[in-house]
């Protein structure tokens, strides 16, 4: 494998530097623009299931289905039909101008047990380390995301290239039944 | 007899696969000591799900053994059942009283053993 | 003695799908699997599956087993299950115990033989506690089963099924330590590595694991950092506090049947070992017996879907179901979606792999 996915092929996440030179990550003008998919993707592999799902044309994959997703950063929305859609789990939306001082991500998390609407979170960087707080304002769970819940969450500006999700809420269950039991 | 459905370490909620079910539970004794498992399971699954994980001691060096492939190939995980020994209780599904015991070293053949 | 024109030896994805294959032409089909459910590994991927519309990418893989398992059904295709294929007696015969307890003989005109793979096993001091187990265990424990193996996990292997696995862990309610890999590199797709990564599970390339502790059963692992030459460097151990060391060193093909029959071996590192040659419409060397999936050599749920498909075109059409230009149309557009799978720089080398299998079938003369 080349030396551009070296980070990713260490750490296990991506590196800004690898993202920023893959095709489906958008240009700090349009990033920060208003709501925007972020395809971290930068590796060839047989899929494009974001290419189909995208109504407005805006991810192309082409052919082969090993290409890379390029996204079209005019004609994408961040409507977020295909963060759901993707089974790398590998985009999210993100809207630098959600408020004067706070940023949204929309992203996939599939964990039990989910947050609700309203509640404090904790957000994390790509390497799953803890950035800073945010507020989650929608959980979206409708059939067409095939049980891929998507989570909207707003957190403070300042951290908005770091965060890429959530920390995963403890599962209160099992650690209870674990000192019980094993 | 513990109370453990309740109280195992059975994954009740999935994100993905939802709820777990609600099937019915038989007993089973195992040595000696009475569980509850669910109708169906395998027994190395009722076994884990009561926090048991040694299945067998070898014959030379008597050390333990438990679960290891868990698709009937390895028998790491075999225990004497209902008098039967060699059972591969990974693919081997619990019964209403089925009677299961620690192997030791290759097991004995009882009187009276019935099939599994 | 019972008799089949086609024989199919598996159950798993690609079994089935040639069984649907050879069904839908007209032929009778008997599925056998020695699992009380059909289904292979199928039904413990619960991850939605890559490639395109065309390989059902974005479905769960259980879903596209209950689809598989519906379309057997409507088909009226006969499963025999609890039913272990324990020889090929001659090419067309097979020994079979039906139910774990009846032996039967079948007289089948063509065979398919979809029997899977194993998991590898690496072995250090310790690896025989309780508590050691094959990540496909631990797979089938919290999806089917649905029971933790444990509350703490180490996973040795950072291969697509080491990452998937841990992932699936995670999801059960489990805490994973740490990805151990050998390699300078890690093994598994990026978007899965990315994915536990930012849950917070820690990757350990360069490093192996030196041996597991405990009295009774597993209480902690320890690892230590190899050098460029795979060496042990002493003084890198570390110490992880975990009840459960799960094992994902690759898979085998399970090819022991394709040996009693007397198929022709070739060994391929990047296959998984030795996988019987076979022709590109997955005939062996021996004449009616056809071979797919992961006993063909270790790839994906989604290409063993397709080498089924294709063995099952290839059976019905050799006994006179469809014409050859049928037949060459009906494989044209199956052969087009695996090769879309086998590209890039993790397809690639299954490729060039297969190739070699099929060039080398090609070479030997007068299989007979
Ligand atoms: C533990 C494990 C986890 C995996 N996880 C993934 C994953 O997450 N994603 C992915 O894409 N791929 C995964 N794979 C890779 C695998 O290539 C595919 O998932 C796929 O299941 C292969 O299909 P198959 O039909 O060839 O084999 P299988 O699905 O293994 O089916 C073979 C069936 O044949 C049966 N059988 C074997 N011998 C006999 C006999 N003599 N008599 C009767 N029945 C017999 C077996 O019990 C089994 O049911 C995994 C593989 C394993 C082993
Ligand atoms: S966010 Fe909406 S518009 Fe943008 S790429 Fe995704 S699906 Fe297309
Ligand atoms: S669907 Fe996801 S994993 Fe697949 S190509 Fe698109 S971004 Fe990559
Ligand atoms: S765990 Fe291997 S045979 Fe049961």
């Amino acid at each position: 494998m080349s030396s551009i996915t070296n980070h990713l092929k260490t750490v296990g996440s991506p590196s800004l530097k690898e993202l920023k030179g893959s095709p489906g990550f958008p240009d700090e003008l349009h990033l920060k623009k208003g709501p925007i998919a972020i395809i971290e993707c930068i590796e060839e592999i047989p899929c494009n299931p974001c290419e189909t799902a995208c109504p407005r044309g805006a991810i192309i994959v082409g052919h082969p289905i090993t290409k890379l997703p390029v996204l079209d950063v005019e004609k994408c929305i961040g409507c977020g039909l295909c963060i759901a859609a993707c089974p790398g789990l590998a985009i999210y939306v993100k809207d630098y101008t959600y408020s004067d001082t706070e940023a949204m991500i929309v992203f996939p998390y599939e964990y039990y047990p989910l947050p609700s609407t309203g509640d404090k979170v904790t957000m994390v960087n790509r390497r799953g380390r803890e950035v800073c707080g945010g507020k989650v304002v929608r959980i979206n769970i409708s059939e067409k995301n095939n049980k891929t819940p998507v989570i909207s969450v707003s957190f403070p500006k300042k951290y908005f290239e770091k965060v890429v999700s959530m920390k995963r809420l403890l599962n209160k269950r099992f650690l209870s039944q674990w000192t019980i039991h094993l | 007899m513990k109370g453990l459905i309740e109280s195992m370490n059975r994954i009740k909620h999935h994100i993905i696969l939802g709820d777990l079910e609600e099937r019915k539970k038989v007993k089973i004794v195992v040595d000696g000591e009475e569980m509850e498992a669910m109708e169906g399971e395998m027994i190395a699954a009722a076994l884990l799900a009561n926090g048991r994980k040694q299945f067998r001691y070898t014959k030379r060096y008597h050390s333990p053994r438990g679960i290891y492939c868990g698709i009937g190939r390895c028998t790491d995980c075999i225990m004497t059942v209902n008098a039967i020994p060699n059972v591969r209780t990974c693919i081997t599904p619990v019964e209403n009283g089925m009677v299961i015991e620690t192997q030791k070293g290759l097991g004995k053949w009882k009187r009276g053993g019935s099939c599994v | 003695m019972y008799k089949t024109s086609i024989a199919v030896i598996g159950g798993g994805p690609a079994g089935l799908s040639a069984a649907i294959e050879a069904a839908k032409a007209g032929a009778q089909v008997v599925v056998m699997d020695e699992n009380s459910r059909p289904g292979g590994q199928l039904f413990k991927q619960i991850h939605k599956f890559f490639g395109s519309q065309q390989h059902k990418a974005g479905v769960r893989g259980i879903d596209i087993g209950k689809e598989l398992l519906e379309e057997t059904q409507k088909l009226g295709i006969e499963v025999w299950l609890d039913t272990e294929v324990c020889g090929i007696e001659s090419n067309k015969l097979l020994w079979v115990v039906k139910n774990k307890t009846k032996s039967v003989q079948v007289l089948a005109e063509r065979i398919i033989l979809a029997s899977g793979a194993i998991e590898n096993s690496i072995y250090f001091p310790g690896w025989t506690l309780p508590g050691v187990m094959g990540a496909g265990a631990a797979q089938t424990f919290i999806n089917i089963y649905r029971v933790a193996p444990g509350k703490r996990i180490l996973m040795i292997g950072s291969g697509n099924v080491g990452v998937i696995v841990s992932y699936q862990l995670l999801q059960a309610g489990c805490e994973v330590a740490a990805i151990v890999e050998a390699a300078p590199k890690l093994g598994g797709y990026g978007v899965h590595t990315a994915k536990v990564c930012r849950a917070g599970v820690p990757f350990y390339t360069s490093h192996t694991v030196l041996r597991a502790l405990g009295e009774n059963k597993v209480e902690s692992a320890v690892i230590i950092e190899l050098d460029d030459s795979w060496n042990p460097i002493p003084g890198t151990e570390k110490v992880f506090e975990v009840d459960t060391i799960c094992i994902a060193t690759g898979l085998t093909p399970l090819a022991e049947l394709a040996w009693i029959a007397g198929c022709r071996f070739k060994y391929v590192p990047a296959l998984g070992g030795f996988v019987p040659l076979h022709d590109d419409n997955m005939e062996t060397t021996i004449e009616g017996l056809y071979v797919a999936g992961d006993v063909t050599g270790i790839e994906e749920a989604s290409s063993a879907m397709e080498e089924g498909r294709l063995a099952g075109i290839n059976t019905v059409a050799s006994l006179g179901f469809y014409s050859d230009k049928q037949r060459e149309r009906l494989c044209n557009e199956v052969r087009e979606r695996l090769d879309a799978l086998r590209r890039g720089p993790f397809g690639e080398k299954r490729k060039t792999s297969k190739e070699e299998i099929i060039t080398s079938r090609k070479e030997i003369q007068c299989p007979q």
